[in-house]
């Protein structure tokens, strides 16, 4: 069966950092499916005036079906999800999330993991954590955070962890030296980092001087749905306009409008939908037109693509 | 129109395959347009579809189960190596018994059923008289491996990919019934290198585009697509390990047998996500019909006509189809008003 959504309680909400939370959800009318270590769900959050989708990874066992439990950072100046989530979600409250997806599952061949977190970077190798050990994997978490801000689940770690745990509180002075963690492992390890663009980066510069293969090295890259900014097409042949929810796709609120284009795949690689632009600046998000086709701007992919501004004029 | 297994018929020696006028009605036509052309022909396979069709269940049951398993276990008993599963893939294998279970005791509950309490799981095929308790994930408590298992109950061709660093590699399989490829030769081969041999498509930026948007389906959302060539007889095992015996049929194709001898072969392949092991599971469910059945279908008669007659010349020999190419187009144009 195909499963656009899942409703879900949240069913308990836990400080487990200074600035991160965890919610845990359950399923409303079915039960939650089993997932792969590193999976993530998005999330969808009904804020006005406009809703919020994030996703987050899923820090619960993998083989846990009861529950999803996820962990969600208060970013400084953030009017979006992580706010909402902090601020408004309750106990009791009902939320929409996506199956869970995964594009940062840990590779069984290597001949040992070594996970390094960044804050709520954490995140997905708690999954990654009970499956490793089922394994019987080689492996050792690198964990560097500020206590006085992240640092989530970090006592039960290092207790059931022992010694594959490090731990670097950088508020109290401790710094991780990567090219110490990285030199000396044995052939074969990978290295997976969860965290800010600058550790990833780090970490990229550190291996590849050290003649690390790139294919060794992972990081989480979210494919969420990024919603865009609301804009208004005209269609030069009708004369009408219609409005684009930020929620929306083009697609979507053209097929609303019983305005006829052909799709296929949804997902910006089939080449269908290809829709004839007159004006306005595009937000190409396809796999599909070629940088050449692009530039010309005169056609665009509306299952993925938006405008770039607040007005696109399409030759419909 | 519901469609129930028929009593076993073959797909070798005397051919004793047929459909019916209902499997005719629901045949996956597979031509949008009057020509062909490799492109990315992926879509979302939302179930349930429309009742009755092919796309109506995540995976479709049809008159030709039982045959279709009998001629499984013949081709197993000859090579055992038609199915495999590398260590790495026994939960993959596990997530597809969950699915396949899950879904055929949903979409079709007067043949299977199942019941789970916690990991003891207990499955029944009433098609195939079978009856099993089993600890699910625990492949010692199934009579054969857990791929072998599966695979016997369900009609096509599957195989497991594992998901690595943005590429797909073919690691575990069934493949009984492939239009012309061997599981044993393409295992563990990356998504582009099982599909060197195509000719064009790699060029056109197909398998680049194909291979993103695969990675990136997730969990409850399958998609599908379908394929097709062209077989002699209605022959379900066209592999290489066998080809000694289906060779020779290409030769065997005359003006007066066309309508008898070539089949159209559509495969519906359906790509879904795993649950625990994040593996993706392709299935390849094979239809066949005769030339004779196909034009008894006015529109499609006209418009294999036409498909036939641009096919671009790499397709036609790729597809095998050289030697009888120009009497099929000939004897399909006395069914094409334009001609
Ligand atoms: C991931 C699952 C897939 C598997 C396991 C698979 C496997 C294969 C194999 C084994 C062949 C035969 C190659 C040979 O000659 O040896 C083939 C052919 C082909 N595949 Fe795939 N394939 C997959 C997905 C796709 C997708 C998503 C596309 C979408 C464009 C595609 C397009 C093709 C085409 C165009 C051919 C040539 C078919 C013909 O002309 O008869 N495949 N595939
Ligand atoms: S529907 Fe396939 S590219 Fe838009």
């Amino acid at each position: 069966m195909s499963i656009d959504k899942i409703r879900v309680q949240v069913t308990g909400i836990e400080q487990v950092a200074p600035l991160i939370r965890e919610f845990q959800l359950k399923a409303v009318d079915a039960e939650l499916m089993p997932f792969s270590p590193g999976s993530h769900v998005v999330v969808e959050m009904p804020d006005t005036p406009r809703p919020h989708r994030n996703a987050y990874s899923l820090l619960s066992d993998p083989r846990d079906g009861g529950c999803y439990r996820i962990a969600v950072r208060l970013q400084e100046h953030s009017r979006g999800g992580s706010r909402y989530m902090h601020e408004q979600v309750k106990v009791g409250d009902e939320l929409w999330i996506t199956p869970p997806a995964n594009l940062f599952s840990p590779l069984w061949q290597a001949s040992k993991h070594i996970l390094i977190a960044g804050g709520v970077g954490i995140t997905p190798f708690m999954s990654y954590l009970p499956e490793l050990e089922r394994e019987g994997a080689h492996y050792e978490l690198h964990y560097l955070y500020r206590g006085k801000q992240t640092g989530a689940y970090r006592e039960q770690l290092q207790q059931s962890l022992g010694e594959r745990c490090f731990l670097y509180d950088a508020d109290a002075g401790a710094r991780c030296d990567l090219r110490e963690l990285l030199s000396d492992q044995p052939r074969g390890s990978h290295a997976y980092i969860c965290g800010p663009q600058s550790l990833i980066a780090g970490v990229q510069e550190v291996a590849a001087e050290l003649g690390w293969p790139a294919s060794y090295i992972h990081f989480e890259a979210f494919a969420a749905p990024q919603p865009g900014n609301p804009f208004e097409v005209e269609l030069s042949r009708s004369g009408r306009t219609l409005k684009v929810a930020a929620d929306t796709s083009l697609l979507e609120a053209l097929e609303e409008a019983d305005v006829p284009v052909t799709s296929l795949c949804r997902g910006g690689v089939c080449g269908q939908c290809l829709t004839p632009v007159v004006s306005g600046d595009i937000e190409h998000r396809d796999e599909f037109l070629t940088a050449a086709e692009r530039e010309k701007g005169n056609c665009m992919m509306p299952c993925v693509s938006r405008a770039a501004g607040k007005r696109l004029v399409l030759d419909l | 129109m519901r469609m129930s297994p028929k009593p076993i018929q073959s797909f070798r020696d005397d051919f004793t395959y047929s459909n019916s006028p209902g499997a005719i009605a629901r045949f996956p036509f597979p031509f949008p347009e009057d020509e062909y052309m490799y492109s990315v022909n992926i879509e979302p396979h939302v179930t349930p579809g429309p009742e009755g069709s092919v796309y109506e269940h995540l995976l479709d049951i049809d008159e030709h189960y039982l045959s279709e398993m009998h001629e499984r276990d013949l081709v197993l008993k000859e090579n055992p190596k038609r199915c495999l599963a590398m260590p790495h893939m026994d939960l993959a294998c596990w997530d597809m018994i969950d699915r396949v279970m899950t879904c055929f005791a949903a979409d079709y509950p007067e043949h299977f059923s199942l019941e789970r309490e916690g990991d003891h799981w207990t499955w029944e095929n009433k098609l195939l008289n079978i009856k099993d308790s089993f600890t699910f994930g625990d492949s010692s408590t199934l009579p054969m491996p857990p791929m072998e298992y599966i695979g016997r109950q369900v009609q096509g061709d599957f195989a497991l990919l594992d998901q690595r660093d943005g590429d797909l590699f073919l690691d575990a399989g069934i493949v009984t019934c492939p239009a012309d490829w061997s599981l044993a030769f393409d295992a563990g081969m990356s998504f582009k290198e099982w599909h060197g041999p195509v000719p064009l498509a790699h060029g056109m930026g197909v398998f680049d585009r194909a291979l993103k948007y695969l990675c990136a389906i997730s969990q409850g959302r399958p998609v599908r697509r379908l394929n097709w060539t062209l077989t002699i007889n209605a022959r379900m095992d066209t592999s290489p390990e066998t080809y000694p015996q289906w060779g020779t049929d290409r030769a065997s194709v005359t003006p007066d047998n066309v309508g008898e001898k070539v089949h159209l072969r559509v495969e519906l392949q359906v790509l879904d996500r795993m649950s625990r092991s994040n593996a993706l599971m392709f299935s390849i469910r094979t239809y066949l019909i005769s030339m004779n059945d196909l034009v008894t279908n006015p529109e499609w008669a006209k418009r294999m006509h036409r498909v036939m007659k641009s096919l671009p010349p790499e397709l036609i020999e790729y597809k095998g189809l050289t030697r009888y190419h120009p009497m099929l187009v000939e004897w399909l144009s006395r069914f094409d008003p334009a001609n």
